[in-house]
């Protein structure tokens, strides 16, 4: 591989691995807070378990959700200079405003809300995950108004001696539709993602041997199951209507990563039918798809008429626009195989969670409660618990490699933003190194989630060297501690 | 050269330096739970004592790094490109650091817990020997094309200033670590630790001599802003000659105070050094200027009313967090607030 792939797979891997973790954070502190607050005012005990018991997965999320956004933000400067220098005027203001308005908010309130639980009253308390919750969504607010920059570029003016954007207008670049039709598809899939990881994971909890014996795990668990198939159904309807929205924008603004989720090589008829599954060919620029009738032009148009342009015309359309600026050689199709199924993917999951919440609240209601006896449903439940990362990864699949060839859309290629004085050893090395550190907090954060998990509840002892461990190690240990307390005296 | 320029220069050097100050103690604790603690329970009393600030602290180098970008973008890319490796090793020290606090936590047994505060000792040491090794390499003046490009070898980055560099951020943030704890620990434990600190200040007073020769000889600092840097260099030798003094005599505010004037006054030679470059070019040909490497007047602007509006109400509820949870930890913090339970 070249310095040009090596850096691309690195940009993909960390931020992906970021964003496993990113709309998992945004949206449990979110149900987290949610709980806390409903216990504030209405004093039942239970939720005040549920804030803390999933309090705990939280942290674990945001920890990592931390370690890897620092990554995100070096490599930009690391891998991608050039691009940092053609970009920075406008980019590296929501940047910064990111970190001095958000990432402060998050860290100092987690940390606040992590040590005070019986230092302030409830409602107080409450207040620092809200903040926390706050930080997160307005860190992906200023972050996600950089990205919609690059996928549509607004407010700005080329500087005439360097060839870099230059602010014209910041009111512009905030404002930019773009981002006002990302930013909820996000925010409520994050939504959607913490809701989904409690409700899957209350439902192994409820699998587990020692709640099926415990009536007051039991009572937990269905309440956080309820609580949470709640916030996913409401989370999964406003995505995939946020999801919409994007659609409309998208078909007009970036036609060419439509035609490509919909592996359009040829215009479409009219009315346009939409292929379910499709076997695309790139190479010959051909697909075979079962179609449903009129299905495309409803989601497009939301009308039963009216034709979509295939990717061979906007093909020629983009040639006709750029190659006097860009020259004939440019390749314009994006990798069409990995949108088309990402997008199936990603709205089959948007779908699939809001079956399985509808299902999780039947097999819960009030006056025939049987779904821990249901061990089937329970399984589907759980395994549902990775439906979420799987959908948003492919959103960001589908946004960033349908940019394809272009880093910021119509204006730098991908090629032009690489930073010149990577070497392959070095971005070799560092691939390797990220991902085997991926691998092993993915693998701890998995196994201490499951530990969490298992401990049930009621799992969290007074003792720091905590969760009914090696008491007498700490006995230990802390005599040690007193004898040297002595010696110092 | 504009005014707002000037500002932002000095903006990015002030949140270095915060970050140095602030995140040099949480180093310094990290280093101190392998050179100083014996047992686990007190390996987790240090780490509870930095426990709800770190990551607010190590914010300041995001908002460094992101002001860096925003202000002066080609000084970003130049920076963060050529010091490619380094800045990658001290992303590697920051991860592991980072997931150490909260994977500890859940550890079941003390020997599972001891891997995690290996984690966060190894962390907490190479990120500021790294990031002290980048700045020091920096001012001897690196190879750049007229593109700005840094091109570094191996020995532009890893020379003899550099390693003393690396390891005196190092050595001021383990002893600034010690102040911290001595601040933060139940009174015989305080002791304990200026005790060390006052034997180790022994060792600086050599590492200080030598990082002055070395930048007379490989930098023009001396040259180029000999009051400045002469007087700099008196501040940091007065801090640690009051530190050591203070730590003597079982003074840990003065202390800590001191280690924390030495860590600023770092940044502050190297910054006020390389003004007005901020890329040192080798042989001076290709320098890149402040004039030339930052963003527009717009972008400045902006830049500078979010800054004025948000820096004062950050600062308010970080000042609220540090009073809110002062006072010293104790095995009975331990026991009564562990994280979540
Ligand atoms: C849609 C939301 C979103 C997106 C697209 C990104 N992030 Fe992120 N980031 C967050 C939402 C977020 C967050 C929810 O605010 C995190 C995750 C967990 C956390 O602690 O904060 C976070 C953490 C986080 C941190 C650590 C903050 C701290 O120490 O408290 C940094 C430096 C970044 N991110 C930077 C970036 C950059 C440069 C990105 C561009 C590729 C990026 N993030 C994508
Ligand atoms: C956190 C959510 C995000 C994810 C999961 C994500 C994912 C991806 C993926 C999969 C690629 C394609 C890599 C390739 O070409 O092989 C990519 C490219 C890229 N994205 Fe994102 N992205 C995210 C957010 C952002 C944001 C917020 C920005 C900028 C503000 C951004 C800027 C870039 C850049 C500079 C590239 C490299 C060029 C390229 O290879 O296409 N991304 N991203
Ligand atoms: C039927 C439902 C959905 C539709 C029609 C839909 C539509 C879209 C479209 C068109 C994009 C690309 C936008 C662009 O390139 O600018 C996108 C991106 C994305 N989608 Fe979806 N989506 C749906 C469901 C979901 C679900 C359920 C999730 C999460 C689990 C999700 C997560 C994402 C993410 C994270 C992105 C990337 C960020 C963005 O550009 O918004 N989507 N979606």
């Amino acid at each position: 591989m070249n310095i040009l792939g090596l850096s691309r797979f690195q940009f993909a891997m960390t931020t992906i691995f970021h964003f496993f973790y990113v709309p998992l954070s945004i949206g449990l502190a979110l149900c987290v807070a949610v709980m806390e607050t409903i216990y504030v005012f209405k004093k039942d005990e239970i939720y005040l378990k549920m804030a803390r018991f999933w309090g705990k997965i939280f942290l674990l999320s945001f920890a990592v959700g931390v370690v890897t956004g620092i990554i995100q933000e070096f490599q930009f400067g690391m891998n991608w200079s050039n691009y940092s220098r053609f970009m920075g005027d406008i980019f590296g203001a929501p940047l910064a405003i990111e970190a001095l308005l958000a990432f402060f908010l998050e860290s100092v309130f987690i940390g606040a809300w992590m040590f005070t639980w019986n230092r302030f009253k409830p409602g107080i308390h409450a207040m620092f995950m809200w903040l926390t919750c706050l930080g997160s969504i307005l860190s992906a607010i200023w972050i996600l108004a950089a990205n919609s920059f690059m996928q549509h570029p607004t407010g700005f003016e080329i500087d005439t001696k360097t060839g870099h954007v230059r602010l014209r207008n910041f009111w512009d670049v905030l404002g930019n539709p773009q981002l006002w039709r990302q930013f909820p598809h996000v925010l409520f899939a994050a939504v959607l993602t913490g809701a989904m990881v409690i409700l899957g994971m209350a439902a192994f909890g409820l699998l587990h041997k020692k709640t099926q014996s415990s009536e007051s795990d039991r009572v937990f668990y269905t309440k956080s199951v309820r609580f949470s198939a709640v916030v996913a159904l409401i989370g999964a309807i406003l995505s995939i209507y946020a999801g919409d929205l994007q659609t409309q924008f998208v078909v007009h603004d970036q036609p060419m990563k439509f035609a490509a989720t919909e592996a359009l090589y040829k215009d479409s008829g009219d009315p346009a039918s939409w292929s379910v599954i499709s076997l695309i060919n790139e190479k010959d620029k051909t697909s075979h798809g079962i179609e449903v009738p009129y299905m495309l032009s409803l989601l497009t148009y939301h009308q039963t008429t009216g034709s979509v342009k295939g990717m061979n015309t906007i093909n020629k359309e983009l040639h006709a626009k750029y190659d006097s600026k860009f020259g004939k050689d440019m390749n314009y199709y994006v990798p069409v195989n990995v949108l088309f199924w990402s997008f199936r993917f990603m709205a089959a999951v948007g779908f699939a969670a809001a079956l399985v919440s509808i299902l999780a609240l039947w097999g819960t209601r009030k006056n025939k409660n049987t779904l821990y006896k249901t061990k089937w449903l329970l399984w589907i439940i759980g395994v549902c618990t990775f439906l979420p990362f799987i959908g948003n990864t492919g959103g960001w699949l589908i946004t960033e490699l349908g940019r394809y060839p272009w880093l910021v859309y119509g204006m730098l290629t991908i090629a032009d933003g690489v930073s010149p004085t990577a070497t392959v050893p070095s971005l070799f090395f560092t691939n390797l190194v990220y991902f085997l550190l991926f691998l092993v907090i993915g693998a701890v954060m998995i196994t201490y989630s499951r530990r969490v998990l298992y401990q049930g509840p009621d799992g969290d002892g007074k003792i720091p060297a905590r969760k009914g461990s090696l008491i007498s190690d700490v006995e230990s240990e802390q005599s040690k501690l007193a004898n040297r307390s002595v010696s110092l005296a | 050269m504009s005014v707002l320029q000037i500002i932002w220069f000095c903006v990015v050097a002030l949140l270095f330096a915060v970050f140095l100050l602030l995140e040099g103690f949480d180093f310094g604790v990290g280093m101190a739970t392998r050179f100083m603690a014996e047992n686990d329970t007190e390996r987790q009393l240090y780490l509870r004592s930095i426990g709800p600030h770190w990551d607010g602290n190590e914010v300041w180098l995001i908002t460094a790094g992101g002001a860096m970008f925003a202000a002066f973008p080609m000084w970003y890319a130049s920076l963060f490109s050529g010091y490619y490796i380094p800045l990658f090793l001290v992303l590697v020290a920051l991860i592991l650091r980072g997931v150490s606090f909260e994977f500890a936590s859940h550890a079941l047994t003390v020997r599972e817990r001891s891997l995690w505060q290996w984690a966060n000792f190894v962390g907490s040491m190479f990120a500021p020997f790294f990031l002290g090794m980048m700045l020091t390499s920096l001012i001897q003046g690196v190879p750049m094309d007229a593109q700005g490009n840094a091109w570094l070898g191996f020995f532009d980055i890893v020379n003899g200033l550099s390693v003393v560099g690396g390891i005196a951020v190092v050595y001021f943030s383990l002893l600034h670590g010690l102040h911290f704890l001595s601040l933060k620990l139940e009174k015989d434990h305080a002791r304990h630790m200026l005790n060390a600190s006052s034997k180790l200040y022994w060792i600086a007073y050599p590492a200080l001599v030598a990082f002055v020769v070395l930048a007379l000889i490989f930098t023009d600092f001396y040259r180029v802003h000999s009051i400045t840097t002469w007087l700099i260099t008196a501040i940091i030798l007065a801090s640690t000659i009051y530190g050591h003094y203070s730590a003597v005599k079982d003074d840990g505010v003065s202390a800590f105070i001191s280690s924390g004037v030495t860590l600023v006054g770092i940044i502050a030679f190297i910054f006020n050094g390389m003004f007005p470059r901020v890329m040192v070019s080798a042989g001076g040909v290709h320098d890149l200027l402040v004039k030339d490497a930052s963003a527009s007047p717009l972008t400045l602007e902006i830049m500078t009313g979010v800054l004025c509006v948000l820096l004062p109400i950050v600062l308010g509820y970080i000042i609220w967090s540090y009073v809110m949870q002062r006072g010293r930890v104790s095995t009975q913090t331990l026991e009564h607030s562990p994280y979540v339970g």
